[in-house]
């Protein structure tokens, strides 16, 4: 088990380190691996607890339903993997023993290696569906944190409700924004930059990128508000509304494609309450090798193009 | 706390078949939808399960040493009502609406919407996977239920079925879960061996469980089989039986047509009078 760390680190590693501290608080809590354990760092937990944590194989569906079961007689049951297989190789063992039954089982997927930042493997490892899939089950939270201390703190509160969630993490290590001061809490935006002429909101390891784009908007006189949205479901709608209300214009950015994920969400929340100028910034084709921060560059997750779409949008506004 | 009932005789379960194929067609019939091939194949298999061998209480689903009994073939619901209702979780008044607005009883079984239901079935092969979990929750636990799992043998197909298999060897867990098969012999499209040849006992066998084979409208043998089941052995145990699709209504027997299609007002008639069912 290695320390918390306090600098750049992938929010992948926060997973074993909130399971122990849930067990540690008293949540019954078992977790399972489908033989990416090192990659999704479960097995620090499995060597922690070994009666509370289990290897399936290369078996997703089965261990989604060895999950619900487990949850139907009162765990906590956390279940890992890629997010290019959690949720797309079992979606419908999330949607009928997971999603439907009683409103929600208590079953937790953290998802780790999401979008293009996987890197050297390539697109069929590159998750750009997740999102999709994981906000259209109805009764899911679904949560995208920036860095390691939120996605640890993201993993505890959704270990300490009862509802089924999603929460995606990513392989490469990436700079801290937060330290353990800060409270993460489900379904609440984080206001990183205050702003008055566009509000960029982002998740993931977007949100680094956002907050750089502002500073390359305020060199040129643009004021850019920064939220990091990582509760993408059930969304921050007072957030949103209170950015187009006192910014006037939208710029959403995701690791992701733009079909489903953050951007779908908050557009939805102005389409029907406030109808402001909105600009997408995701990945909307598939994905190919190389090293993670080339990939960035290369579907230009950059805050080049951030900033690029916050000027493009405010020119929008009326 | 109340187990199992005393044993009751084959013609004590053979009456109580009688009157679970009688509420099934009756069901489908008033529903005009859902299942009645695959459900009148399972009677007697779960009819000697729940009466002899299932450690439940009706006036206490909840409690947390029962056995589960997992009906993965979410379909036979016809089936799986009617046994629930004749055992006591409800009244069988309930049955009347099957399938209707507002009713529990959906066409495919939601977990907790009536008592006795453990799990949401429908989309096929996911069952034993559901059991596992709840076996290696009762061993962290250390309680010691059981899980009784059943499949039908089209749903053999879905690969789910076959990872789960290879668990609950690898886990250790046959002494807390048993599968059953309700082998008929047909599915959706037709005959299985037109569809997707396969040998379900020689599957299993292969996946490292000890198979027992029976007849499974025999009650006598199939309570046998189950009680073999029961007792300790180095493999997980699955009991195969060999049952016919539509068993007991002549027309429905054998006939693909009978899994998922209901009977006429002249055909209802003729199918209560051909099991006797000892319903008013």
């Amino acid at each position: 088990m290695t320390a918390p760390p306090a600098q750049a680190a992938a929010t992948r590693e926060a997973y074993p380190h909130a399971l122990i501290q849930l067990v540690e608080e008293g949540i019954d809590v078992v977790a399972l691996d489908a033989d990416l354990s090192v990659s999704t760092m479960g097995y620090q937990f499995g060597e922690k607890y070994p009666e509370r944590w289990h290897s399936v194989g290369v078996a997703e569906a089965n261990m989604v339903g060895i999950a619900a079961g487990y949850a139907a007689t009162g765990k906590t049951a956390f279940i890992a993997s890629f997010a290019s297989f959690l949720p797309g190789r079992c979606f419908d063992q999330l949607r009928t023993s997971v999603a439907q039954p009683k409103g929600g089982m208590n079953v937790k997927c953290v998802a780790s290696h999401g979008g293009v930042t996987v890197g050297e493997d390539g697109a069929s490892a590159q998750a750009l569906e997740d999102l999709t899939l994981a906000t259209s089950l109805i009764p899911f939270d679904v949560i995208v944190p920036a860095d390691f201390e939120s996605a640890k703190q993201a993993i505890v509160a959704v270990g300490k409700t009862t509802r089924p969630a999603y929460v995606r993490t990513g392989r490469p290590k990436i700079p801290a924004l937060y330290d353990s001061s800060f409270r993460f809490e489900i379904g609440k935006a984080n206001l990183l930059c205050r702003g008055t002429d566009v509000t960029l909101i982002a998740c993931g390891i977007m949100v680094e990128k956002a907050v750089r784009a502002s500073e390359l908007l305020a060199g040129e006189g643009i004021s850019a508000r920064v939220l990091d949205m990582a509760t993408i479901k059930p969304i921050d709608r007072e957030a949103v509304l209170s950015a187009a209300r006192e910014t006037g214009a939208i710029v959403t950015a995701e690791e992701h494609q733009t079909h489903g994920g953050l951007g779908t969400a908050v557009a939805r929340v102005l389409a029907d309450s406030l109808p402001t100028p909105i600009a997408f910034v995701g990945v909307d084709r598939y994905g190919t090798s190389g090293k993670w921060d080339e990939l960035l560059g290369y579907f230009e997750l950059t805050p080049e193009r951030v900033a690029a779409a916050a000027r493009e949008v405010i020119g929008r506004k009326r | 706390m109340p187990t199992t009932l005393a044993p009751a005789s084959i013609t004590e379960l053979t009456d109580v078949a009688k009157r679970v194929r009688s509420h099934i067609v009756q069901m489908v019939y008033q529903a005009q939808s859902g299942h009645p091939g695959g459900s009148l194949s399972a009677v007697e298999l779960g009819v000697a399960l729940f009466w002899n061998h299932l450690r439940c209480d009706p006036a206490n689903p909840d409690w947390p040493e029962r056995d589960r009994f997992i009906l993965s073939k979410g379909h036979a619901t016809p089936f799986y009502y009617s046994l629930l209702a004749e055992r006591g979780y409800f009244s069988p008044e309930l049955l009347a609406k099957f399938r209707t607005l507002g009713s529990p009883l959906q066409g495919h079984p939601s977990m907790g919407a009536v008592p006795g239901i453990e799990m949401s079935s429908g989309s096929l092969g996911q069952g034993l996977s559901f059991a596992i979990g709840h076996a290696l929750s009762g061993r962290l636990d250390r309680r010691d239920f059981r899980c009784w799992v059943m499949m039908g043998d089209g749903e053999l197909n879905e690969g789910q079925v076959w990872e789960a298999a290879m668990a609950v060897p690898h886990f250790g867990l046959g002494d807390r879960i048993i599968a059953i098969i309700d082998r008929n012999g047909i599915q959706n499209d037709g005959f299985a061996d037109d569809i997707m040849k396969t040998n379900p006992a020689e599957m299993w066998r292969g996946f490292g469980w000890h198979v027992i084979e029976c007849d499974g409208h025999d009650m006598a043998a199939v309570d046998q089989a189950l009680a073999e089941a029961e007792r300790p052995h180095d493999k997980p145990r699955c009991v195969v039986g060999y049952t016919t699709k539509g068993k007991g209504v002549s027309f429905m027997e054998n006939n693909p047509g009978f899994h998922g299609k209901a009977p006429t007002e002249q055909q209802i008639a003729q199918a209560l009078g051909e099991i006797g069912g000892g319903l008013k």
